[in-house]
């Protein structure tokens, strides 16, 4: 079957784009989703749309009304896919809040979902079953906030049809969504897209990834994020291409059933984090990799955190059956809608060597020959991130805005018609990321032939697995633990090179030498931020006064502290 | 293995493969997942362990901290499901 490219007509909104597959292909799926216990549902166009009109509908009845926030607090589940689409039919903005995992805290959990609302104003929270009266009873005092449960909008005569009863003339500069950074205390960034900006990245982003007809898409992803958001849900359901669907929670315990859904369906495209590589070459065995064939796949495309060309070598050995070729690469962010640049489709991904001496030293990417003869410690191996997607432009930044040439590290800055509006209710911290026209991304890389490559941040951040998460967060809940004094905490990422990502490391410093007490201040710290991170700490040093590395105003130096971890590692290996 | 034994096997292998701190004292209640000592990543090795070790092979489902989250919680799971 020769495969149709993907040329929408001009649309207003994302519910102009799917009214045209509701009416051309109504019987095509839309969704496959496949449970935890393997078993799959097959949802048409029709269907699809028609569950989502109940959405809205319910919230309608509810008395949301146009240009209010909705907060989904919702399972991986159908019911969140179609409230999200609900909200979006009666011209709400959805938000879709994570879901409460097993580490966190749940009345912290519930906390946040509160702060969130009164924040963002919300005029509806939906919530899976098993929230939605706890919820209530919390956000009692929120009059104006209505808290619907997902029994609430079971299918009745009475439903509306998409086609006939939704309203569309949604204006385009109207914000579609909104996509919230991740942070464990204080206020969330909430990115606000516009449908005009949604519609602009699905389509520069389908001609980038030569998005057809004949496409299908698998994914894991959790949807609060702008990958699995994106590429693993708004872009297969607005363009007319199935999605092949699992949670999250499905796929880190069983990492093989992605595959088979690939094999079983014929897949095409899958966006994963590059530690998925690793974990999946790492946990499947390698008579079982043999059993499935990923011949299918176009794309396997890595974002969302540092890539490694490594990852990609243990992914394609693992999986024979894969053409290697179908390793791509993309560098995305949610104030971009999605990507900013995509690489190795129409030819493999570019790997540029360049010495590691020059990269430290004077912040240049000098490429040098590959050699045998050369310590491993001379050079670098960096994956490109490919060519901006039509509509955005990238520059390298000094720090005092000028751009750089080519080779030269600085700051990424980018210009785009698929960016945020704003940061939803955040005027001071929009006017902080966007000046002159430009988004100023925080992170360092270099131009080379046009082509984008990331070499580092220079905003404090650490990324596990994809997840993004902020040192001052983790330094407040360690320096919550009694016998760790507050304010001498440094937390910081270090490579975790078996799976890919980045790991955590807290240092504090404390006074006592009690052996016992100071196993519960580890123990403390671990058991706080899973509780309130939602995540797993690598390695706790406790170390005396004084041991931290200051700056001359007295602050915590991180990146010199995560030196003398490092020194630190290595002594202790070497006693 | 007797449960003593394979209590041990399991308490050496979440220390030392999981963890990757093999001196760390670890307590056989010690709260693994809500605790912060292992990560969600960690649940698929330990489901190929339990297979490898004690031929036992959890549902998906069973891998979260209602089954698994300690020592003692995942000795039990092993004991109940003919490991």
């Amino acid at each position: 079957m020769a495969a149709d490219p993907i040329v929408p007509p001009p649309a207003q909104s994302l519910l102009d784009r799917v009214q045209r597959h509701y009416n051309d292909q109504p019987d095509a799926a839309a969704l496959i989703f496949i449970a935890p216990d393997g078993s799959e549902q097959v949802i048409s166009t029709r269907q699809f749309f028609d569950h989502a009109a109940r959405y809205a509908n319910a919230l309608r009845s509810a008395g949301v009304a146009p240009r209010q926030v909705v907060i989904l607090v919702m399972e991986h589940n159908t019911a969140l896919l179609y409230a999200f689409w609900g909200a979006l039919m009666i011209d709400a903005i959805p938000s879709i809040f994570p879901f409460l995992s097993d580490k966190l805290d749940s009345a912290l959990y519930f906390a946040r979902v509160k702060l969130l609302v009164t924040h963002s104003g919300a005029s509806a929270v939906i919530a899976s079953e098993a929230f939605a009266a706890q919820l209530a009873v919390l956000l009692a005092d929120h009059e104006a906030v209505r808290v619907l449960s997902e029994a609430q909008l079971q299918p009745t005569d009475s439903d509306p049809h998409f086609a006939t009863d939704i309203r569309t003339d949604h204006n385009a500069d109207s914000i579609a969504f909104l996509q919230h950074s991740s942070g464990t205390t204080g206020l969330q960034k909430g990115v606000a897209l516009s449908h005009r900006a949604v519609l602009n990245q699905l389509d520069s982003y389908s001609a980038a990834i030569r998005l057809s007809s004949t496409d299908k898409i698998a994914s894991w992803l959790p949807l609060y994020h702008d990958m699995g958001l994106i590429a693993g849900f708004v872009l297969p359901i607005t363009q007319g291409v199935p999605l092949i669907l699992m949670s999250p929670f499905h796929w880190v315990r069983d990492p093989k059933s992605l595959l088979a859904a690939i094999d079983r369906h014929r897949a095409t495209l899958c966006w994963l984090p590059n530690f998925a590589y690793n974990f999946m070459a790492m946990r499947i065995s390698a008579t079982a990799a043999k059993t499935f064939d990923l011949s299918s796949m176009r794309a396997f495309v890595n974002c969302s955190e540092p890539m490694s060309a490594d990852s990609h070598r243990r992914f394609a050995a693992r999986f024979p059956t894969l053409n290697p070729a179908a390793l791509t690469t993309c560098y995305a962010m949610a104030e971009n809608t999605f990507a900013v640049t995509q690489g190795g489709i129409d030819r493999p991904v570019t790997i540029d060597v360049i010495s590691r001496p020059e990269l430290n030293d004077r912040q240049r990417a000098e490429p040098i020959a590959a050699s045998d003869s050369l310590p491993e410690t001379a050079s670098l191996e960096m994956l490109s991130c490919g060519t901006p997607i039509a509509g955005c432009t990238v520059r390298i930044v000094g720090e005092d805005g000028s751009a750089y040439p080519e080779r030269h590290i600085g700051e990424v800055a980018i210009q785009s018609n698929s960016l945020l509006s704003g940061y939803y209710r955040r005027d001071d911290l929009s006017a902080q990321a966007i000046r002159d026209g430009w988004y100023f991304t925080g992170d360092l890389g270099y131009l080379a032939n046009g082509e984008l490559f990331i070499t580092g941040r220079k905003k404090d951040l650490i990324i596990v697995g994809g997840k993004n998460l902020y040192p001052h967060d983790l330094e407040a809940i360690a320096g919550g633990v009694a016998g760790v004094h507050g304010g001498r905490v440094v937390a910081f990422g270090v490579p975790d090179e078996r799976l890919g990502t980045e790991e955590i490391v807290i240092v504090c410093e404390v006074d006592s030498d009690n052996p016992d007490e100071r196993a519960m201040i580890e123990q403390q710290i671990r058991a706080r931020v899973a509780q309130q991170a939602d995540s797993s700490v690598r390695d706790v040093l406790l170390v005396g006064a004084r041991w931290l590395i200051k700056t001359s105003s007295g602050k915590l130096a991180r990146a010199a502290n995560r030196e003398k971890y490092l020194r630190h590692l290595i002594t202790e290996s070497m006693s | 293995m007797n449960p003593q034994e394979a209590r041990d096997a399991i308490r050496r292998y979440v220390t030392a493969d999981l963890m990757r701190k093999p001196n760390y004292k670890l307590d056989d209640n010690a709260k693994l997942i809500s605790g912060g000592l292992i990560d969600s990543f960690s649940l698929a090795s330990l489901a190929m362990f339990l297979e490898e070790t004690f031929n036992v092979n959890p549902d998906n489902t069973d891998l979260n901290a209602e089954h698994m989250d300690s020592v003692t919680m995942i000795a039990e799971y092993v004991a109940a499901h003919g490991g």
